[in-house]
This record gives structure tokens, sequence and C-alpha cells, in this order.
């Protein structure tokens, strides 16, 4: 196999792995949930989300029927590569996903709306390109559907709006979604760099396991507070009421311009599927 | 709280005995229909042709399944609610045309249809968001697809359904709305929740 093919075979093994099994910090969040939650219409909710975690992977199929549009964060090593065919490759692997999994045919066209049946088209699946000098190219596949995903927002705050604003901004969010995205959600925030930085810093935080809080102090206790924030509205899971609305609030942030403070919100329902692997240069492939 | 079960076709007054809050187990006949089936039902409806299936006294489930045909035979792997707020402009229309008793979605519907459902005897559902593979597990067959032109997800699947739930009673035909009712209680609290946050 050549490195294209290795990718591809990594690719959909990640798609299939994603879409079927949830991560263990958002299970661990959700039975934890569970266990505390008080109102009854919110237990009979996550009930039923664990319930059906553990049937999906029982019968090895995917957790929900939305497997949604796909989105592969691949962060590059020190290997030259081409990033076309690496494209290819992951284009490839959601087409046979499609099928062997099966996945839903969700891509379709935004105005004559005619599906392409693969899951693949003009533009997607998305690839998100990092780098870095590791010995490693690393792939995560990040499914997404579309009653979560149509909740984000983002809003050009004033640089006198502050931290503040931000969170306003986020309350608010969360609170005009309700239970739409499928709560308990996971939020996802992006502060700063621009616009389309700030939506793309706002999905990348969902990349981070919950519970797992940013370097920077600062931006840790914003994470810390909104998560507080969002579970006292009550919104619940499944927006029924209850003490459970988010799982976790993850924030990036990236420097922008003096005169600007960009911020992108990016919700994410309860599941929260992703699924990563390292390919290494002789590779092998090590999947986490 | 004791759940509620119901064969299709429901009955007018077993409809308007179900109160917001109910839990409720559905065994029977629903429909999936989602954005593009609704509009053009309702086309069909302007061009006096008839719709493939009859809706009367059974569910409409906004739902857009993954379904698999094995051999000859359709299987249902998952079948979760779909958003139903984005059906929400044509749903009243379809709910005095077509009748449907029940509908089952998830993320709740506003005061339009709420008043369809008051005038025809009928309650709107939800069950838990992303639970896909429990609601194919009550799912027993597909007894028939129509509108398959529209995609996997837009076509509208006749399941045979056995116990499909919970579910819960989020309009009923009083037009008592569990989602309008908890968004304002959310918006009561708001003020609580800035202040927390030192807003």
């Amino acid at each position: 196999m050549d490195f294209y093919e290795e990718i591809e075979e990594a690719g959909l093994r990640l798609i299939r792995k994603s879409v079927i099994e949830l991560p263990s910090d958002i299970r661990e969040a959700l039975t934890k949930a569970y266990r505390t939650e008080k109102e009854e219409d919110g237990r009979l909710q996550l009930k039923a989300i664990l319930d059906n975690i553990k049937l999906a992977e029982r019968l090895g199929v995917p957790i929900c029927q939305d497997t949604g549009i796909l989105y592969f964060y691949v962060r590059l090593g020190k290997k030259p590569l081409s990033l076309v065919r690496i494209g290819e490759a992951l284009a490839a692997a959601t087409r046979k996903a499609t099928v062997s999994i099966p996945l839903r045919s969700n891509a379709v066209h935004p105005f004559s709306r005619k599906n392409s049946g693969d899951n693949t088209g003009f533009g997607i699946p998305i690839v998100d390109w990092d780098a870095s000098e590791d010995e490693y190219l690393e792939i995560t596949a990040l499914p997404k559907g579309a009653g979560s995903e149509n909740r984000s927002a983002f809003r050009s705050l004033l640089p006198s709006d502050g931290i503040a604003g931000v969170k306003e901004f986020v309350i608010d969010t969360v609170i005009k979604a309700g239970g739409g995205p499928c709560p308990p959600s996971v939020v996802g925030i992006g502060v700063g760099g621009s616009p389309d930085l700030a939506m793309k810093l706002s999905k990348r935080a969902l990349l981070r396991p919950i519970g797992l809080r940013h370097q920077d102090p600062e931006i840790a206790k914003l994470e810390e507070e909104l998560l507080a924030g969002i579970n006292a509205t009550g919104i619940g899971p499944s927006g029924l009421g209850g003490s459970t609305t988010s799982l976790g609030v993850n924030a990036e942030i990236a420097f922008c311009h003096t005169a600007s403070l960009p911020v992108g919100v990016n919700i994410q329902c309860w599941a929260a599927r992703k699924a990563s692997a390292r390919i290494y240069e002789d590779g092998h492939v090590i999947y986490m | 709280m004791a759940a509620i079960r119901l064969r299709t076709p429901v009955s007018e007054a077993d409809a308007r005995r179900l109160s917001m809050n109910d839990h409720l187990f559905l065994s029977g006949v629903l429909i999936t229909a989602r954005d593009m089936a609704h509009q053009r039902a309702l086309q069909y409806l302007r061009e006096g042709k008839p719709l493939p299936f009859s809706f009367e006294n059974i569910a409409l489930f906004h739902c857009g399944p993954i379904v698999e045909k094995k051999g000859s035979e359709w299987r249902v792997v998952a079948a979760g609610p779909t958003t139903s707020s984005r059906m929400e402009l044509v749903e009243p229309a379809f709910i005095r045309n077509f009748q449907p008793r029940i509908i089952i979605g998830k993320g709740g519907m506003g005061p339009e249809t709420a008043q369809a459902l008051r005038e025809i005897g009928g309650a709107y559902c939800v069950f838990t968001g992303g639970a896909a593979v429990l609601a194919a597990k009550a799912v027993k067959a597909v007894r028939d697809v129509a509108w398959l032109d529209l995609g996997m997800a837009e076509a509208l699947w006749m399941l045979e359904v056995k116990d499909f739930g919970p579910l819960v009673v989020a309009i009923d035909s009083e037009g008592n709305n569990l989602h309008a009712r908890l968004a304002a209680l959310v918006e009561s609290r708001k003020s609580k929740v800035y202040k927390a946050l030192r807003l």
C-alpha cells in the first residue's frame, strides 16, 4: 500500500469508528449527567441516549441517522505530501463509507438540492489543514449533523464589549438554540482572528476532549464560567428541562485586529462523534 | 409517570385525551416526511393530485432515516427525529389537509401548528434527538416507500412500529405547548445567569 492508500484506509476506519462509538469523555459525561439529573423528563431523555449509545455499539450501526457532513482535521507532519492526493483519499474514504457502513447520503447542491448520493461534492468533505513538525500525520474525522450545525453563530463584537460581550453572546446563542441542537451539547467557541478564523476555531475547539481546560488560565476560567452559566439556564436534555444543558465548553483564541473582536460559536449535539489516527512515515497507523 | 399506549389508526377522541407531558408509546403506522416531502405534498394538493399514501389518523414522523436494501427488503438502520421547526411554515396546512393524528419530531413547534392540532384533534410528540438506533429497534417493517427521487432522507417511508417511544407529548389538542413554556422559563432565568457571569 502506498502512503495515500494508507490515508484512505485510515479515513474509512475513522469514519466507521466515529459514527458508531462515542469517545470515552463524552460517554462518561453523559453517564454522570444521568446519575445527577433530578428532573424526570431530563432523566428519561438521558436514559434513552445511554441506551441508544450501547445499542449502536452492540449492533455496529450509526448512533444517529444524521451521519452529517464529514469534516476532517488533518495535521501534517514532517513528511512532504501532496494535499491534493490527501484530499482525494479522504473523499474516496467518504464514498466507500457511505455504502459500507452505511451513512445517510446528506450532500446536496445548495440551490438545486440535488443529492450527490455519496456524501461528496464540490467543496466537501471539508478538510481543515494544519501543520506541525511531528513524525506523523494526524487525521481526525468529525461527522457533524445539521441539527446542531445549523445553530452555529457569529458576531463581530466591539473591542469594548470585551470578555463580558463574549459571554453574553455565547449564553444568548445557547438559549436561542434551545432543544434544537440535541442537548446536552458541547459548545465550541472561537475568539479573535477574523470572522472566518473565529468560526474555524469554534469548530476546532470541539477536537479537544471535554474536561481538558485551555492552557491559558484566563481562557480556562471563561470555559468553566460559561459551562456553569449554560447549565443554570435549565434548558436540559433534549430541551425538556434539567440541570445538564452542556457537557463541556471549549474555547480557542487567536490574535485579532485592534479594531475587532470576532466571536464564533459552534454547538455540538450530545452525539459528539470523532475519531483520530496517527500515520507514521513508515506507514504504521495508531488509532487513538 | 404511567405511559400511555396507543395504536394507529388513532381516533380523534383518543388524541384529544392526550395531555402535555404525557409519556406515550405508539404502535402501528408512521410515515416519514421532512422539508421537501411537505413541499411536494402541498404542491400535489394545489394540483389536485393524490398523495401516494394517506396520513389520516396515523403518525407523521419528522425523520430522514438510514435505510438499507437487503435483497428486495428494506431495513431501517437508524431513524431518529429531525428538527421539527423547519416544517413550521407548512405544517398547519399539512395537518388541516391530510389529518395526521400524531406528529413526532424533536425540538418543538409553534403556535400555528398548535392551532391546527387543536382544530383537528391531534398531538405533537417528541422523541429523543439522536436516539436513532433505539427508534430503529421499534420499527418492525418498512411497508412501503414513495418519492425516493427526493433522496433517502427526504422520501416518504411508511414504517410499521411497535411501542415506538418513549414519546413526550409536547403540544396537546388544548394548545398547551411544552417547548413554549420551557422557553419562557429559561428566559425568566436569564437575568440570574447574566448576574452569575457578572454581566
